[in-house]
């Protein structure tokens, strides 16, 4: 296969195969470092602050939140719907990425797999919690009962996304699982402790890397892929339709689907950054998560938040053109009103911030790749505030509007709380788990790393003169045929 | 493996490379010689067709649950919203076929993606109770293994098989006693 000579590599440090397996599985059998102990016991502290807040809940109902007579809806549904789109990052990275067959999603494609796992089951609490009795959740499924029986509502939104997310959870845990066995079985072939041989050998599901396993492995991965790309536009579809099926101004905007779903892929390419910039220090992957991975995701967070921006002008074009008062006003009231500050938060982060990543400089720059990153996340949460809260605030009756929305603690607390059981199971994922698809990796070696492309430049060593012809898409015949490898075909 | 099996001797020849060991496989295949088994630690592209296997079939059992899963859906959501209990929802039709494609849709990739996986932790042999017969172990992280099953009763011929392991560039050939039950399913 030809590859370019300018192509960057996306693996580093002249690996061997054997060094990619120690470099990977070296944090699975190193004793935990002070800084996984620390982040550890702070994430489990900030969980349990979390699951004291849900216990309250729990106890005392919804009553402890600070909903009230417009806002029904607020840091619950706000919370789900931020948790649901983290998740989206994983599974485009994992399945469209593959089904385009870009091959720098190895780097990040099993870390990010599992963000979305964790997200989904953080997302998956809020509704569970909202319902106010929540031991009667199974009320939500097609359940033969006593009421006649009684089935549930099939026309409802909040009845597609039990089935949504639901099968997001389930279908990203079993892609994942399938992904991981391999490299459990590796882990298992290390591994000299005695229990944990029996706890990877139940783990790789006694998996042996025959070619027909291998061949298998592939169809799997290639068909979870495509079904798994619809599902990830769907499940958000069906979150938004949530709200665009309703009949509230503000909510009732057939630009939802696409809108929600470019932000979703926004925000978890946020936090896949967040996570990424930080995973790759701290367990010294930066020969596999290399600052090409981090450019290709900044500049995935460039265009997508452009589409976001291209949405609220949009939303704000239709309000106008619409003709409908009501329409109008809760636009003009979410961007001047009372809480106009939630609106220019989220326009400014989410918008603004992300402009930033156009300058090559900063993209490599991992602090601050980092600092935009976490605004993004703070600017996707507000979006779904503003959209939730701030359409609620004032309905269609002024004697009922609250002059504002005030979340109490327990509110901050299930908040701050789910961010702890989000990081508390990333932090074990870190330490039991390869962090990166081993095998997936060593697949595009011989095409990726310089172990095996001899024949790679790096851009700043190209002459000046090629890289204009380049740059022209002339090509570069002379520089080509330099750096090829004698059992290549001349072009 | 709790009770005793049978062990067979098996050749085994050890490569470093998988380019190395993809010639080496079309080359001793195309001396007439049956290879056991290849185990290597990645999928190796283009090994599946220098070992003859046709392609596999995932994609068709795919096809067939996600066809199950559709028709459990309609039906599901007909059954109970069309015929057994029409409840008045805002004066909604009792059959919305539009508002029935996302939970068809769900259904449909839930069943088609778990069937799909269910048949082939199944046909690998995958299970959390199976204890693996592993070759080498490094055969998971840097070593290709090739094994062919010995004849002591043809002359010579566990020795041109060695010859031939060497001749396409095994860094380690040996013989080692294996049940190989589950080898090439």
């Amino acid at each position: 296969m030809y590859d370019s000579p300018i192509r960057e590599l996306l693996i580093t440090g002249k690996k061997t195969y054997a060094q990619v397996t120690e470099d990977i599985c070296r944090p699975i059998h190193a004793k935990p470092s002070k800084g996984w102990l620390f982040g550890f016991g702070l994430s489990a502290l900030v969980m349990t602050m979390g699951l004291y807040f849900i216990m309250r809940t729990f106890l005392f109902g919804i009553g402890e939140w600070g909903l009230n007579k417009t806002i029904g809806w607020a840091f619950d549904i706000t919370n789900f719907v931020f948790w649901v789109g983290i998740g989206h990052a994983g599974t485009l990275i994992s399945a469209i990425l593959l089904l385009f067959r870009q091959k720098w999603r190895t780097g990040v494609n099993r870390a990010a797999e599992a963000m979305t796992i964790f997200a989904v089951i953080c997302a998956g609490t809020f509704p569970l919690l909202h319902m106010g009795r929540p031991w009667l959740a199974y009320w939500i499924l097609p359940l033969p009962n006593y009421h006649g029986p009684l089935w549930i509502n099939f026309n409802s939104p909040l009845a597609w996304d039990v089935f949504a997310i639901s099968t997001y959870l389930t279908v990203s845990l079993v892609f994942w699982y399938t992904g991981l066995i391999p490299d459990f079985a590796t882990v298992r072939d290390r591994i000299q402790n005695k229990i944990g041989k029996k706890v990877y050998t139940a783990l790789s599901f006694g998996w042996v890397g025959s070619a027909k396993n291998w061949q298998r492995f592939e169809a799997v991965s290639l068909i979870l892929a495509g079904l798994s790309t619809p599902l990830v536009l769907s499940v958000h579809t069906i979150v938004s339709f949530d709200f665009a099926t309703s009949v509230i101004p503000g909510w009732h905007t057939t630009i939802f689907p696409p809108y929600f779903v470019a932000g979703a892929i926004f925000s978890g390419f946020g936090m896949v950054l967040t996570l990424m910039v930080v995973v790759r220090k701290v367990l010294n992957l930066q020969d596999y998560i290399t600052v090409g991975h981090v450019e290709a995701m900044c500049k995935v967070v460039v265009a997508t938040g452009m589409m976001v921006g291209l949405a609220y002008a949009t939303e704000f074009f239709i309000a106008w053109y619409s003709g409908s008062m009501y329409e109008r006003y809760a636009f003009l009231n979410r961007a001047f009103g009372p809480m106009w500050w939630s609106y220019w938060i989220m326009v400014s982060c989410n918008v603004i911030s992300p402009q930033l990543f156009w300058f090559r400089k900063i993209r490599t720059n991992m602090t601050l790749v980092f600092i935009i990153s976490i605004f993004v996340n703070i600017g996707m949460w507000f979006e779904r505030f503003v959209i939730i809260v701030t359409s609620l605030h004032r309905d269609y009756l002024p004697s009922s509007w609250m002059p504002t929305y005030y979340p109490t603690i327990t509110d901050y607390g299930i908040l701050v709380g789910m961010f702890g059981v989000f990081f508390t199971l990333f932090f074990l994922f870190c330490k039991t788990f390869p962090v990166i698809a081993i095998a997936e990796v060593k697949s595009i070696m011989r095409t990726s790393s310089d172990t095996f492309r001899d024949d790679f430049v790096p851009e700043e060593q190209i002459p000046e003169k090629v890289q204009e012809t380049v740059a022209l898409g002339v090509g570069a015949p002379g520089l080509v045929a330099a750096h090829k490898s004698p059992d290549e075909p001349q072009a | 493996m709790s009770k005793k099996e049978e062990k067979t001797k098996y050749l085994v020849g050890i490569y470093d490379d998988d380019e190395k060991l993809l010639h080496a496989v079309e080359k001793i295949r195309g001396r007439g010689y049956e290879i056991k088994d290849v185990f290597t630690p990645f999928p190796v592209h283009g090994l599946e067709h220098a070992l003859g296997y046709r392609d596999s079939r995932l994609p068709d059992v795919a096809f067939v649950f996600g066809a199950l899963g559709c028709t459990i859906a309609l039906v599901m959501m007909t059954y109970m919203y069309t015929f057994d209990w029409r409840v008045n929802v805002g004066g909604k039709p009792h059959f919305p076929f539009p508002n029935f494609i996302p939970i068809t849709f769900e259904l449909t990739v839930l069943i088609g993606s778990l069937g799909m996986v269910g048949t082939y932790l199944f046909v690998n042999r995958l299970s959390p109770a199976i204890k693996p017969e592993v070759v080498d172990p490094r055969q998971t992280d840097d070593r290709f293994v090739m094994i062919i099953e010995a004849q002591d009763e043809v002359e010579s011929y566990n020795s041109e098989v060695f010859a031939a392991y060497k001749e396409t560039g095994a860094v380690e050939t040996r013989e080692q006693m294996l049940v190989g039950k589950w080898y090439n399913i």
